[in-house]
């Protein structure tokens, strides 16, 4: 994994998150051990807050869902949008197919097989990439936050030289994910049975729920498409290989077509597909912050129909008050905020997408140039002769 | 085992012997065919029918509905125009055939003009030949296609051909049994005869059924590609261009229906017997190779089938992948689409709605880039893998008539053994007879001999002819397939550049 720590090393941070110097985070190393990823979290900071300016810690995944788990669960932050978890790192696609070579190995010639071999090695760096990636951005997301960086789980993950494992296993032990389940399986029911008084949130909620439809069967179809044009690539090799042992002339073109056409594919992946699928959860995460605030809502309703019976039957009339001010105010306080930051997200979806597409389509030129150049070389070497 | 049914062929010094209308062959009733794997292997037949009424329907079964046979067109002054039982032939230049079924790729219909360098005369023709597109006529035939020839000849004494262009109606049992009549000829000494396109129940049975969908339009322009590029391969050949079957084709308003073509006709059943027997042949006989020429030669082609094949199955696999891409694309295109319609930002709506334009575009690419994997590339593997076989069973043939030599060899000793004993017996008559016969038996060793030398001699012509055809060949379609995935990456980046100014509009 050489590749991977050079790439790791030479990447430029990413710009609209990482620019806030008081807290500066980054994945500079990464190691796969069989199927665990152990990332490395490196911490420059100017905040009081942390023992030391700069520091590193080994995380594995889990420590991730451990934190992204807890913001969710505190009440404090029921306002905001609690950036998604970053999806564990599935090596399944290239490991499958790397068995499925090592069978057929038999079956084609060592050059072919050393071909496909790399091929794999740079699917299996490809997934690397993106997991990294992916795991950087939701703790840059966090330490861009005004209200999410200061929380004290957040400075334990980054600053905690131990292993979290124990910590982990006790918050699963108090919240026994009861909090998340609850979201989950209610959501889509209170969401649309509640009344809204608000129109920014009418038309975020209907904007959302669409959107978020919309979004998720883009992703399906782009991953669907990414994936055929691997096969595509894939069947270039084995054409160039065959090519290779029927005579010297023809094959070279293929042999760096495949390639490109292997590149194609990858960098699609990561702008397009990623980029949808980032949004895609993204999205879910402001539909939970709604959900929340519906769920506020519904409270502060029910508070209200308590006080009336309490009024009624004179009993237990201030214990209902403030129970009431209570959850107006919290209900109040997730309005606030919420709209706060909606607003924010629908910049930031914006900003992303410009620049996922943007440099998507600089890639596309680029290896399309490439090829043109390559084939045209082959026509003329073939005509030549 | 000696096929001792066949008289031996005349003998045949120079190639260019073959004269108009004179058949030197008899057709054998049993010609073994080595020619497209498919003749024997297609008992599943459809016949089901009882006594055959109509002239229509003894063909193939399979050709039952749909005979392919070509309108004739003649353009030529001594000519009348003939019709037949179809509509009004037209007398048509050569455009490419613009019907119903457009593929994609307009341009692999075009004639293809040949040049046909004869090594000994030094005539130069000028043929293009093309199939263009199936026409039904009448109730129960189904495709006729179209075969135009324009042949005009550098005026040579040699010249075969009439000038002029004119074009015939064919079937597609026509081809077949053109196929069939020179493989009867030509293998069995040597020639590598190019073998026809191979029967598709299936597909056929689509077109006959009148279905005029996607891939029995597919079917019929796989089908009309093919005949094209078998009638193609034939009439480039030195020898077959002379051979009165072939100009008859090209000519002859009106064929003899082939009658042998039918998979269950006794003839038929004859061919799959003999293959078998020949398989069996194949497998006892052990030739004392003395020319290393021929062994390397064989082991050479061995190996070229072998990679052939492997390469025809991965192309076979690109073009279903790429056709799953477009459709996978066509997909994301629409969602993409859907997707901008529920984008609330304007600019950001803007630019998805032509992510998915784009994209659909793309989408039409891919299926153009799938027609021409297809089309150039994959088909002429396809056709490559038959020629090998037809390849080997020329060497097959070899083997055969080196046997046939051995045996008549044997037999002469055995005779004069036999002789030698008869000598001391007092038996004037059976001397006399035995001594004929081993006259007899002397002719046909030097005969062997002689069929022998020849068939050696022509294949090594045959194959020296065949490997600088196959390059030229996969070098011309190399360039053109080469040349379509330029257009599509010169498409990708029009299509791109459009595209970028959309995404950094958004603001």
């Amino acid at each position: 994994y050489r590749n991977l720590t050079h790439w790791l090393k030479t990447r430029s941070v990413s710009v609209d998150l990482n620019n806030d110097a008081s807290l500066l985070i980054d994945i500079p190393d990464a190691l796969c051990e069989r199927d665990k990823v152990k990332f490395t979290v490196h911490t420059k900071t100017t905040l009081s807050a942390f023992q030391k300016p700069e520091f590193s810690v080994p995380r594995q995944h889990e420590d991730f869902i451990w934190l992204h788990d807890t913001l969710v669960e505190t009440e404090d932050y029921a306002g905001l949008i609690i950036p998604p978890a970053p999806p564990k790192p599935d090596f399944e696609s290239p490991r499958e197919k790397m068995h499925k070579l090592g069978e057929g190995e038999a079956t084609m010639t060592k050059e072919e097989y050393n071909k496909m071999k790399q091929e794999l090695e740079a699917e299996y760096l490809a997934v690397f990439k993106k997991t990294v990636q992916v795991h950087e951005i939701f703790l840059q997301r966090l330490s861009s936050h005004a209200i999410l960086s200061k929380d004290r789980n957040f400075q334990i993950f980054l600053e905690y030289d131990q292993d979290l494992s124990v910590r982990r296993k006790n918050a699963k032990e108090m919240f026994g994910g009861f909090f998340k389940n609850m979201v989950k399986t209610a959501d889509e029911v209170i969401i649309s049975g509640i009344k809204e008084v608000d129109d920014f949130f009418e038309q975020e909620k209907t904007f959302l729920l669409d959107y978020y439809s919309k979004i998720k069967d883009s992703t399906a179809k782009a991953e669907k498409m990414t994936r055929s044009h691997k096969n595509v690539a894939d069947d270039y090799i084995h054409i160039s290989a065959t090519l290779n042992t029927l005579s010297a002339d023809d094959s070279t073109f293929y042999l760096r077509l495949y390639k490109v056409e292997g590149r194609v594919a990858s960098d699609q992946e990561l702008k397009l597909t990623e980029l949808l699928r980032y949004y895609m959860r993204d999205i879910q995460a402001a539909k939970d912050l709604l959900y929340r605030r519906a769920r506020a809502l519904a409270d502060y309703e029910h508070s209200n129909k308590a006080l009336d019976k309490a009024r009624l039957k004179s009993k237990d009339v201030p214990q209902a008050e403030e129970h009431q001010q209570q959850c107006l105010q919290k209900f109040d306080k997730l309005s606030e905020s919420g709209k706060r930051e909606l607003t924010s997200f629908k910049g930031r979806r914006v900003v992303a997408f410009r620049k996922n597409l943007i440099e998507m389509a600089e890639l596309e030129i680029k290896h399309a140039k490439n090829n043109v150049t390559l084939l045209q070389g082959c026509i003329d070497l073939l005509k030549s002769n | 085992m000696a096929d001792t049914a066949r008289d031996p062929p005349p003998e045949q010094t120079d190639f260019q012997e073959l004269e108009d209308g004179e058949d030197l062959f008899p057709e054998p009733a049993a010609a073994p065919e080595s020619g497209p794997a498919s003749l024997p292997a297609e008992d599943v037949s459809t016949n089901s029918n009882g006594p055959k009424q109509d002239s229509l329907f003894d063909d193939d079964p399979e050709d039952l509905f749909a005979e392919a046979t070509e309108e004739v067109s003649l353009d030529s002054p001594e000519r009348d125009v003939l019709l037949s039982d179809g509509p009004s032939p037209a007398i048509t230049p050569i455009t490419p055939p613009t019907s119903v079924i457009t593929p994609r790729i307009e341009s692999l219909t075009v004639p293809v003009s040949l040049q046909i360098e004869e090594e000994e005369g030094g005539d130069s023709f000028d043929i293009h030949i093309a199939v263009s597109d199936p026409e039904k006529v009448g109730e129960f035939s189904g495709t006729f296609w179209h075969l135009r020839d324009k042949q005009d000849s550098s005026g040579t004494s040699l010249s075969v051909f009439k000038q002029g262009e004119f074009s015939v109606k064919r079937r597609f049992s026509d081809f077949l049994g053109l196929h069939s009549k020179l493989a009867s000829k030509y293998l069995h000494v040597g020639y590598i005869v190019p073998p026809a396109p191979e029967k598709s129940i299936v597909g056929m049975t689509k077109v006959k059924v009148g279905k005029e969908d996607q891939s029995s339009n597919e079917f019929v322009e796989k089908r009309r590609s093919a005949l094209e590029r078998y009638l193609m391969r034939t009439v480039k050949h030195p020898v077959l261009l002379k051979d009165p079957d072939v100009l008859q084709f090209l000519e002859s308003s009106e064929l003899p229906r082939a009658v042998s073509t039918q998979a269950l006709s006794s003839a038929g059943l004859l061919r799959m017997v003999n293959k078998a027997a020949d398989a069996v042949n194949k497998m006892t006989i052990k030739m004392n190779e003395s020319d290393a020429w021929f062994e390397e030669k064989q082991q050479q082609f061995e190996n070229l089938d072998i990679q052939l094949r492997k390469l025809h199955a991965s192309v076979e696999s690109l073009v279903c992948h790429r056709k799953e891409l477009s459709v996978n694309t066509a997909l994301f295109a629409k969602s993409a689409a859907m997707l901008g319609n529920s984008e609330d930002h304007t600019a950001l709506s803007r630019a998805l709605s032509q992510l998915a334009e784009v994209e659909e575009k793309i989408d039409q690419l891919h299926q153009d880039q799938a027609n021409a994997d297809f089309y150039l590339f994959s088909e002429l593997l396809g056709d490559y893998v038959r020629l090998i076989t037809a390849v080997k069973g020329v060497f097959d043939h070899r083997m055969k008539t080196w046997q046939k030599w051995q045996d008549s060899q044997m037999l002469l000793q055995k005779k004069r053994e036999a002789e030698a004993k008869l000598q001391f017996t007092n038996k004037p008559d059976k001397l006399q007879q035995a001594k004929d016969e081993i006259k007899e038996l002397e002719g046909k060793v030097q005969q062997g001999e002689r069929d022998f030398e020849q068939i050696s001699k022509t294949i090594r012509k045959e194959v020296s002819r065949f490997e600088k055809e196959r390059v030229k060949d996969f070098k011309s379609v190399i360039i053109k397939y080469l040349e379509s995935l330029v257009q599509t990456q010169q498409q990708l980046i029009k299509y791109w550049e459009a595209f970028l100014p959309e995404a950094k509009a958004i603001s």
